[in-house]
């Protein structure tokens, strides 16, 4: 990667850092994926994803609001699967 | 390293509701004041609150702020400071008022005036029954607030710096407090900022524990920079477990569920909190229904294939109520937990949710050290990285959101008051604390062959969770203070493979450890040393005799712990059993 796609995804990766742990939780998984980097298009997406508030994209994500706009819509289905119980600690 | 200084009346590190409302009152006052947050400001941990803002408007049925304050005091388990409290409670109404004219849209009664709901532990006449003096923005309580105080912000002037880490305090000789170093995440420059009046409104530290409620913001930061300048850290052993975080993902359930009538159900069906609380259940304070929860776990009736969690049952509710006074929370179900909560009953756990203990503070706002409590010059705190202390041993749901409001306008207030006082110039810096910040960076890029971030971290939420949790043991406290020191020497040498200076998540994931692992010790080491139980703080070697109720032994351990980082020392200092106005409120067993 170079050092301005570093920055680029630095920016987006700290931009993924929400108020709400549910957030957290699926650009946690998200990125875990997406190591290497991200095509642009998705890039592009997820920019504007990021721009909207913790709970529209929240609601975005579990399907509660839909949002005139196909690129987002199928950026926020696709985060879906990343809503996971991360696994409790043995007790 | 080189870094560049810039002059400010007042630097306040946060930009939740703490630290909005306290820039609202030095903006207003005409002080030039910046604002440093790692995230934009609407961002913050506030936003995830849901549940409301505790005051007693009695727009439903009869309330008054002595029976807040009467409920506040139990709940804390008389370890809350009752000057602190007293004042806290009377000013409810005037700041919820006021959020009310700064445009937050609280959910309205037919007659126009603020709605308000029941939530746990808040009592009608001195603990008779539960009271409705919640005020809510639907789920969205926090986010509004957040809103409707930023705007507030921007109308008068505040300055933000969006997206600055601050590193450290700066501290002089004579021990006062200058301002801050700060990293600027675009450019990773460094830079101080010099001020007469310096207010931490930094949240909480959540995250010390595997299985939390909280964001990954919740790292402690202020926590952190004021143990390194030598101020101790008050309480630390008490951290709320709120009993519904959903199993597994740790994401809240909201008591407003319970408050609505949502049960709580043990594998055979039974509500069992009719066992524990006779009056209140299900609604009894956060750390009685989760010790109850773990009991029922314990003793084999929890749920599921490995009888590991309880069960959250609305299912007996109106779904329209639940879809209008609960909106969000099927989702969260449905996505986290596989489950339609309008069908089926919720899985939940007690899940690390609110750290009651922080850097000590007086109601004034203004950071106190010692165990006389010396105002420490130019420093202020509030919010959840505060203890002020309202919350004691265990807090009330919706006493958060008021504590941000009255202690950072408190401290706000004071900041300005001292400010007036002292119109001249700004003492010299002290350079020997930015040294430390700049020999702290150039450690971490510098170091070879050290411990990596994700690993340690880790390692710190397991041993936290594992001997630190709902129920304490004292073997199990002793092997933790030696695993969180083995923890703590990983920490110091963490090793970052990239450098680079931009938005460097891998370098501000490490610094932010930094500041976990002395909330860690801090927690593990206060918790050793305390041999009673009190509200969330339980060991199971502290037997409920009638000299010692519930555990609690008020002849020995009423009184506040305030640690310090140099040599993990431990004192102590009484706790304000004096209110302001009205009689002391007075020991005893605490049972709902
Ligand atoms: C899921 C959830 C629901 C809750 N619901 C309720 C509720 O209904 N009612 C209630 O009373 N309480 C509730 N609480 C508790 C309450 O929300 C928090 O205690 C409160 O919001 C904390 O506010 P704060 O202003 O102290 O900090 P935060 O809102 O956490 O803000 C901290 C600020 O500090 C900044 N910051 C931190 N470190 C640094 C640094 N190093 N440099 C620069 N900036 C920094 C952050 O960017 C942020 O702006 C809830 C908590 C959780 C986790």
């Amino acid at each position: 990667m170079d050092d301005a796609t570093r920055a680029r995804m630095g920016r987006l990766k700290w931009h993924c850092r929400r108020a709400l742990l549910e957030l957290d939780i699926v650009f946690q998984q998200f990125w875990a994926q997406h190591e290497n980097g991200l095509d642009a298009p998705t890039e592009t997406a997820l920019t504007r994803l990021l721009a909207l508030e913790d709970h529209d994209i929240w609601d975005l994500i579990n399907g509660r609001a839909e949002i005139d706009d196909p690129e987002l819509t199928e950026l926020a289905e696709s985060l879906r699967i990343h809503c996971v119980a991360t696994p409790l600690e043995p007790r | 390293m080189s870094y560049t200084v810039r002059k400010f009346d007042a630097v306040i590190v946060g930009a939740g509701g703490a630290g909005l409302r306290a820039a609202i009152q030095l903006s207003e006052a005409g002080f030039k004041t910046a604002v440093l947050t790692k995230v934009f400001p609407t961002r913050s941990h506030t936003v995830a609150a849901q549940g409301g803002v505790a005051a007693s408007l009695g727009n439903s049925e009869e309330d008054h702020w002595h029976w807040h304050m009467y409920d506040t005091v139990k709940g804390s388990d008389w370890l809350g400071d009752q000057d602190a409290i007293e004042f806290m409670c009377r000013k409810a109404n005037e700041v919820v008022v006021e959020l009310e004219h700064y445009g937050m849209p609280f959910d309205r009664l037919d007659n126009g005036k603020i709605y308000q709901r029941p939530f746990g532990g808040h009592m009608s006449n001195f603990g008779e029954k539960p009271v409705r003096r919640s005020c809510a923005a639907a789920d969205r309580t926090g986010h509004a607030m957040l809103h409707a105080m930023y705007q507030r912000n921007v109308k008068v002037n505040t300055q933000f710096f969006v997206e600055w880490q601050a590193l450290d305090l700066v501290r002089d000789a004579d021990g006062d407090v200058q301002g801050v170093t700060a990293m600027d995440m675009e450019t990773g420059e460094v830079v101080v900022f010099h001020a007469k009046a310096t207010i931490f409104a930094t949240g909480g530290a959540g995250r010390i524990y595997y299985s939390s409620t909280n964001a990954f913001i919740n790292t402690g930061d202020g926590l952190g920079m004021a143990a390194r300048a030598g101020i101790p850290l008050e309480d630390m052993e008490f951290w709320q477990f709120h009993p519904t975080g959903v199993a597994g993902a740790g994401v809240l359930i909201t008591e407003g569920v319970r408050g609505e009538g949502g049960i709580l159900r043990n594998s055979s069906g039974e509500r069992f909190m009719e066992r524990y609380a006779p009056n209140a259940k299900d609604l009894a304070s956060r750390d009685v229904v989760s010790r109850a929860m773990v009991t029922e776990i314990n003793e084999g009736r929890g749920c599921g294939p490995n009888k590991d969690f309880v069960l959250l049952d609305i299912t007996h509710l109106d779904p329209a109520t639940i879809m209008k006074r609960l909106p969000g929370i099927r989702e969260i179900g449905l996505q986290f937990a596989g489950v339609d909560c309008i069908k089926e009953p919720l899985p939940v756990v007690p899940t690390c949710h609110y750290q009651m203990g922080g850097i000590p503070t007086n109601y004034r706002g203004e950071v106190v050290i010692g165990t006389d409590s010396t105002p420490v010059k130019g420093f202020y705190a509030a919010g959840e990285c505060a203890c002020a202390s309202v919350h004691g041993a265990n807090r009330l749901g919706t006493n958060s959101l008021l504590d941000l409001l009255v202690f950072g306008k408190s401290a706000g207030e004071t900041a300005v008051e001292d400010l007036r006082k002292n119109p001249g110039a700004h003492k010299p810096l002290d350079t020997a604390s930015i040294d430390r910040t700049l020999a702290r960076l150039n450690r971490l890029n510098t170091q070879k062959g050290g411990s990596s971030v994700h690993e340690t971290r880790l390692a710190m939420q397991r041993t936290m969770q594992k001997h630190a949790g709902v129920f304490r043991f004292d073997t199990l406290l002793k092997e933790g203070v030696t695993e969180i020191l083995k923890v703590a020497d990983d920490v110091a040498r963490t090793e970052i493979k990239d450098k680079s200076n931009v938005f460097n998540t891998a370098r501000i994931e490490a610094l932010e450890l930094d500041n976990l692992i002395e909330v860690a010790k801090a927690t593990m080491i206060s918790a050793e040393a305390r041999k009673e139980s009190r509200g969330a703080h339980v060991r199971d070697d502290a037997l409920d005799t009638e000299e010692t109720p519930n555990g609690r032994d008020d002849k020995n351990w009423l009184k506040h712990t305030l640690w310090h980082r140099d040599r993990n020392r431990l004192e102590y200092k009484p706790v304000q059993m004096k209110p302001m106005s009205v009689d002391t409120i007075e020991l005893k067993k605490r049972a709902y």
